[in-house]
C-alpha cells in the first residue's frame, strides 16, 4: 500500500511538472510574433532600429513571465515538492 | 607617462587582492565544507552553519556568504578603478570607469526622466551586483542568483521604492488607484500590483536556475555517454569522461555569461521601468505647486498681519 501510495506521489509529481511546461509554448509564440514585426519595422524604418529593438525586448520580457511562472513551478515540483509530499505521508500513515 | 610613486602601486595591489581575496575565500570555505558526493547532483544551496536565535534558527546559506564576498569584491573593484583618479585621464582604468558611469547615467536618464536622473547610481549597483553574481558560476561556485531568497530580496527593495513614488502624488490618491476603474476590481489590483516583486524575483531565479539545470543533466549525459561508447579503453582511460571537455564550455558560454548579463540588464531595465511608470509626475507636480501657494498664502497672511 505504502509503495502505490509514493510511487502515485512520484509519478504525479513528474507528469504535474510535464503539464506545467505546456506554458511554454504561449510566450514562444507570443515573443515570436513581438520579433516578427519588430523585424519587419526595422526592415521599413531602418533608422528607427535601437529604438524598435528596446521596446522589443521590454515586451518580450512582459510576455515571459507566464512561461517562467509555468518553470518555476516545474522546477518545484521536481525538486521541492517529492520530499515534501513523502514527509506528509510518513507522518500520516507510515511510522 | 609619469613614473608613479611606489606607494601608489602598494595601494593599487593591496586593492586588487581585496577584490580577489573574497572569492578565494570563498572556494576555500566551499571546498571545506561541501561533503563528499558520488556522482552529479543538483542541490539547492548549502547550509553553512546555524545561528540559534530565540524564535527560530537562522540558516546561514551558500548563498548569502557568496553574495556578500560579490559586494566587497564590487567595492574594492570600483576603489581599484577610481584610484589616482585625475581632471585630465591618464590611466585606462579611469577612462572605462568613465565609461560606466557616462552609460549609466544616460540609460538611466533615457528610460526614468529628468526627474529621477539620480537613480544612475542604485541602478548601476543592480546591474553590477546581479551580473557579478551571475558570473561567479564561471569559478565554480554557487551563482546567489540561483536562489530564490537572494533575488526575492531584490525584489522586495524595488518593491518599496515603487510604493514609495507611487504614495508621492498624496496617500488618498494612491489608495484610490486601486479602485479603478470600478471598486469592486480591487483585489484584482492589489494582486497585480503584488505580482510586480513576485515575477521580478522568479524571472531572474528561473532563468539562472534552469541554465544550471540543464548545463549539470547535459554534463551528467555526456558522462554516461562516454562510459558508453569509450568504455572498452583499457584502466583509468575507461572510466574518464572524455565527452565531457569542451562541449559544456559552449553551453556555460549561454547560460552562464550571455543568460547572466542579460537578466542583469533586464532586471535593471524593468526597476527603471517599474518606478518611472508607477510615478504619478503630473499630480506629483500639481500637489507641489498647490503646497507652494498654500505656503506662501500663509507667509503673506503672517506678513500682513504683522
Amino acid at each position: 500500500m505504502l509503495e502505490l501510495a509514493l510511487g502515485i506521489i512520484l509519478g504525479g509529481c513528474a507528469v504535474g511538472a510535464g503539464l506545467a511546461m505546456i506554458a511554454g509554448i504561449g510566450p514562444g509564440i507570443g515573443e515570436g510574433n513581438a520579433v516578427a514585426k519588430a523585424c519587419e519595422a526595422i526592415g521599413r524604418q531602418p533608422e528607427s532600429k535601437g529604438d524598435v529593438t528596446s521596446t522589443m525586448i521590454t515586451g518580450c520580457i512582459i510576455a515571459e513571465t507566464t512561461g517562467l511562472y509555468g518553470l518555476v513551478i516545474a522546477i518545484l515540483l521536481i525538486f521541492v515538492a517529492p520530499r515534501q509530499f513523502v514527509n506528509i505521508l510518513m507522518e500520516n500513515i507510515g511510522k | 607617462m609619469k613614473q608613479r610613486s611606489r606607494r601608489f602601486i602598494a595601494v593599487d595591489v593591496l586593492l586588487l587582492v581585496g577584490a580577489i581575496l573574497p572569492l578565494v575565500a570563498i572556494l576555500v570555505l566551499k571546498a571545506l565544507i561541501t561533503p563528499p558526493t558520488n556522482g552529479i547532483e543538483i542541490t539547492g544551496a548549502l547550509v553553512y552553519f546555524t545561528f540559534p536565535t530565540p524564535i527560530q534558527p537562522l540558516p546561514v546559506t551558500e548563498a548569502q556568504v557568496n553574495s556578500l564576498a560579490v559586494i566587497i569584491t564590487i567595492l574594492f573593484l570600483c576603489l581599484y578603478m577610481t584610484h589616482g583618479i585625475a581632471a585630465m585621464p591618464s590611466t585606462k582604468r579611469q577612462l572605462i570607469a568613465e565609461w560606466i558611469v557616462e552609460k549609466c547615467c544616460s540609460m538611466v536618464h533615457n528610460n526614468m526622466g529628468e526627474y529621477f536622473g539620480g537613480f544612475a547610481p542604485f541602478i548601476a549597483a543592480i546591474m553590477g551586483l546581479s551580473a557579478f553574481s551571475s558570473l561567479l558560476s564561471l569559478l565554480g561556485l554557487f551563482p546567489p542568483t540561483s536562489d530564490m531568497n537572494i533575488v526575492a530580496g531584490w525584489a522586495i527593495l524595488v518593491f518599496g521604492l515603487i510604493t514609495y513614488y507611487k504614495f508621492k502624488a498624496g496617500p488618498l490618491k494612491y489608495l484610490k488607484s486601486f479602485a479603478e476603474p470600478v471598486p469592486f476590481l480591487a483585489p484584482m489590483n492589489i494582486i497585480s500590483e503584488v505580482a510586480t516583486p513576485v515575477s521580478m524575483a522568479f524571472r531572474h531565479y528561473g532563468n539562472i536556475l534552469s541554465g544550471s539545470i540543464i548545463s549539470v543533466l547535459i554534463a551528467a549525459a555526456l558522462g554516461g555517454l562516454s562510459k558508453l561508447v569509450l568504455g572498452w579503453l583499457p584502466g583509468v582511460l575507461g572510466d574518464f569522461p572524455f565527452l565531457r571537455i569542451g562541449i559544456p564550455a559552449v553551453l556555460s558560454l549561454y547560460f552562464d555569461i550571455f543568460s547572466g548579463l542579460l537578466q542583469a540588464f533586464i532586471f535593471a531595465t524593468l526597476t527603471m521601468m517599474y518606478i518611472a511608470g508607477g510615478f504619478p509626475q503630473e499630480a506629483y507636480e500639481k500637489r507641489r505647486a498647490r503646497r507652494r501657494e498654500k505656503k506662501k498664502a500663509k507667509e503673506q497672511a503672517k506678513t500682513e498681519s504683522v
